[in-house]
């Protein structure tokens, strides 16, 4: 099993929020294992939970750290750096 | 609302109602079905785990109708749904009703409670976050409604412009009426629907409320909307009016800048504020912020935020407001609203327990750190900034919270009377601090005994009761003879009739969100302090929460 972790920006201006955190989500939680999201040194919530990645409440600009747990987390988190660095919102 | 399937009878025939937004409109009609109530009797659970399927099968289905009607859109409205259908199926939310029907609540009180919590959540964060609590609350009622076998609430979407008919309307569905394809609106209760009118009217959509028989109106048949003179023609002869899209209403736009009556008796109008981008909120036509909540900075965290960090977001926010003033409410959390750092252990009755400023009993230290952060970032950005706490219930407690927050170095100290205690004793409090907020959605809760995170009791709850208004009235005269201003925070001050008696009752400042200061400052500029202190007397003399809108609704003449 794979443990991976990435650290990203946030590029989109309205942050982890509205179309970036649907996207976000989506692909997390189509993910085989377990994804996480958190602010550097924050607490860690599920990224397969709309409801938590909202409520995180992730700005433009904020870094995130994403860790994924099971086989092809590397992928995984490629994809949702992909997301996360996205500009438009 | 149930739809009457009988056709109306052949050839024209007028219903009437109140006039709430002008303008002209003909079309086809889309009835809005009621939400879905909770029964009055809640069943016992015997078998946890069936009730929580039950309770996720719904849910289940309310995402993948939320998908199939996002398949059929393109653009914004189809990733909203899409976003829509994520929260339905959310792992978070199912873990959150097994818990509640653990604890032996039954499917349908389960799924409500639990998104009411998280709608509390999405409400303190404010912006972005608290729209979305409408998306929660409509899922709820998708929920409910398969869960009781009862009829989908949904916005109605015909294909083609329409004139919407509705029981009432909540503002949350006001809000997301799209322009381009609402070409009027009626509904047959005149309930709290000035915030409906006020939509209707800044969106420039004709409206006639009250119209007690919109329930005969039923989906398809065309009708002629007047929201001129409050009036519906069904069937109206061909080419009687021609579908006019009415301007947006001038006189939005002609009154600008600081809140006046028309006798230029100064009312501020601020601004209540959460975790919105702070550049963006001071962009608002608005004296300041009258209400800030800090929650959004503390809720969700393990560890108390930094006062560093905290420092941080306020400084940002008093920059943005420049030389305007903001009110910061220290953080108001307990057990309803538990903290990992603030840990205040079970509480069975958490509106009722450790709460807001009461919190300083157990772990004082939090407080103290917000207040020097505040202080630090009011000192460094040199803004006008005022603190107040919630749910202070003595004078004591106002006096305590003073020496603290001088202490700090704040200079204009307050609390927010939200207590019905603080209420009766307004004198006393009002000689301890500078400033006093009227918190009104909790003000009625704890003066009416209804929990205002259940839909229950929704009357009680009407900030027109007169009790409630009495005792605004109460803290108005306090201020009044002290000579110390007395604002208004809760959502009663968004109504702008209400608005009305709220400054007749001896409101000093309005605080709402963005979207009510248009429509508050119009009707403030169109009466004088004497008319709103009559109507403020009408309101007070009400046998109930109706019949003082009436009263007043039909001495302003709207």
């Amino acid at each position: 099993m794979t443990v991976a972790e990435r650290r990203v920006t946030v590029a989109s201006p309205v942050g982890l929020h509205a179309r970036p955190a649907a996207r976000f989500v989506t692909a997390a939680a189509a993910f085989d294992g377990e994804v996480y999201l958190a602010r550097p040194g924050g607490p860690r919530v599920s990224a397969a939970s709309m409801l938590a990645v909202l409520t995180l409440g992730v700005r433009g600009g904020e870094e995130i750290v994403i860790t994924a747990e099971g086989d092809g987390a590397e992928e995984l988190l490629d994809r949702l750096a992909e997301i996360a660095a996205c500009t438009a919102d | 609302m149930e739809p009457n399937r009988r056709p109306p009878a052949v050839g024209e025939r007028t219903l009437t109602g109140v006039p709430a937004s002008p303008g002209r409109a003909v079309g086809p009609v889309a009835v809005l079905a009621p939400p879905p109530a909770l029964p009055g009797v809640r069943p016992a659970v015997d078998d946890p785990a069936a009730e929580t399927a039950r309770a996720l099968a719904a849910l289940e289905r309310v995402a993948e109708l939320l998908r199939a009607q996002a398949a059929s859109l393109d653009g914004p409205a189809r990733e909203i749904l899409e976003a829509q259908a994520l929260m339905a199926a959310d792992p978070q939310l199912a873990a959150a009703i097994a818990e509640r029907v653990r604890e032996g609540l039954a499917a349908e009180w389960a799924l409500d409670a639990a998104i009411t919590s998280y709608q509390e959540v999405f409400r303190s964060m404010g912006g972005y976050l608290a729209d979305r609590a409408a998306d929660l609350g409509d899922i709820r009622n998708r929920a409910l409604a398969v869960l009781l076998d009862a009829p989908m609430p949904r916005p109605p979407a015909p294909g083609h412009p329409f004139v919407l008919v509705a029981e009432d309307l909540a503002p949350a569905d006001t809000v997301r009426l799209d322009p381009q394809t609402v070409l009027a609106i009626v509904t047959r209760m005149g309930g709290p629907t000035d915030h409906t009118a006020i939509l209707a009217r800044s969106l420039g959509i004709p409206a006639v409320v009250a119209c007690t028989e919109a329930h005969r109106l039923y989906d398809g048949v065309p009708v002629a909307v007047d929201g001129d003179r409050g009036e519906v023609v069904v069937r109206p002869a061909a080419g009687q009016a021609p579908p006019v899209r009415p301007a947006r209403p001038a006189a939005d736009a002609e009154v600008t800048g600081p809140g006046r009556t028309a006798d230029g008796h100064p009312v501020a109008l601020l601004l209540n504020l959460g975790g919105e981008d702070p550049e963006r909120a001071a962009a608002h036509d608005c004296e300041g912020v009258g209400l800030l909540r800090t929650e959004f900075l503390f809720l969700d965290r393990v560890t108390e935020p930094t006062q560093e960090e905290q420092y941080a977001a306020y400084a940002r926010l008093f920059r943005a407001f420049g030389d305007r003033v903001v009110t910061v409410r220290t953080l108001d959390v307990g057990s309803d609203k538990p903290l990992a750092f603030a840990a205040q252990g079970d509480e069975p009755n958490p509106a009722l327990g450790t709460r807001g400023f009461r919190t300083v009993r157990t772990c004082p230290g939090v407080l103290r750190r917000q207040l020097a952060a505040v202080a630090r970032a009011a000192r460094e950005t040199g803004a006008r900034v005022q603190v107040m706490a919630p749910m202070v219930a003595t004078p004591q407690e106002a006096a305590d919270f003073v020496g603290m927050a001088r202490e700090a170095g704040l200079a204009e100290v307050g609390v927010v009377v939200e207590v019905p205690s603080a209420a009766l004793l307004a004198d006393r409090i009002l000689r301890q601090v500078d400033f006093v907020s009227v918190g009104t959605n909790d003000l009625s809760q704890y003066t009416l005994a209804a929990d205002r995170t259940r839909n229950a009791l929704p009357d009680l709850l009407d900030p027109w009761q007169p009790a409630l208004l009495h005792l605004v009235g109460r803290v108005g005269a306090a201020g009044r003879s002290l000579g110390r201003p007395v604002g208004v925070c809760g959502e009663a001050a968004a109504d702008p009739l209400l608005a009305l008696v709220l400054v007749g009752l001896g409101a000093t400042s309005l605080s709402m969100a963005a979207p009510a200061l248009p429509g508050v400052r119009r009707a403030l500029a169109r009466h004088s302090l004497r008319d709103c202190r009559d109507l403020a007397a009408l309101a007070l003399a009400a046998a109930g929460p109706r019949e003082a809108r009436e009263a007043v609704r039909g001495a302003v003449g709207w």
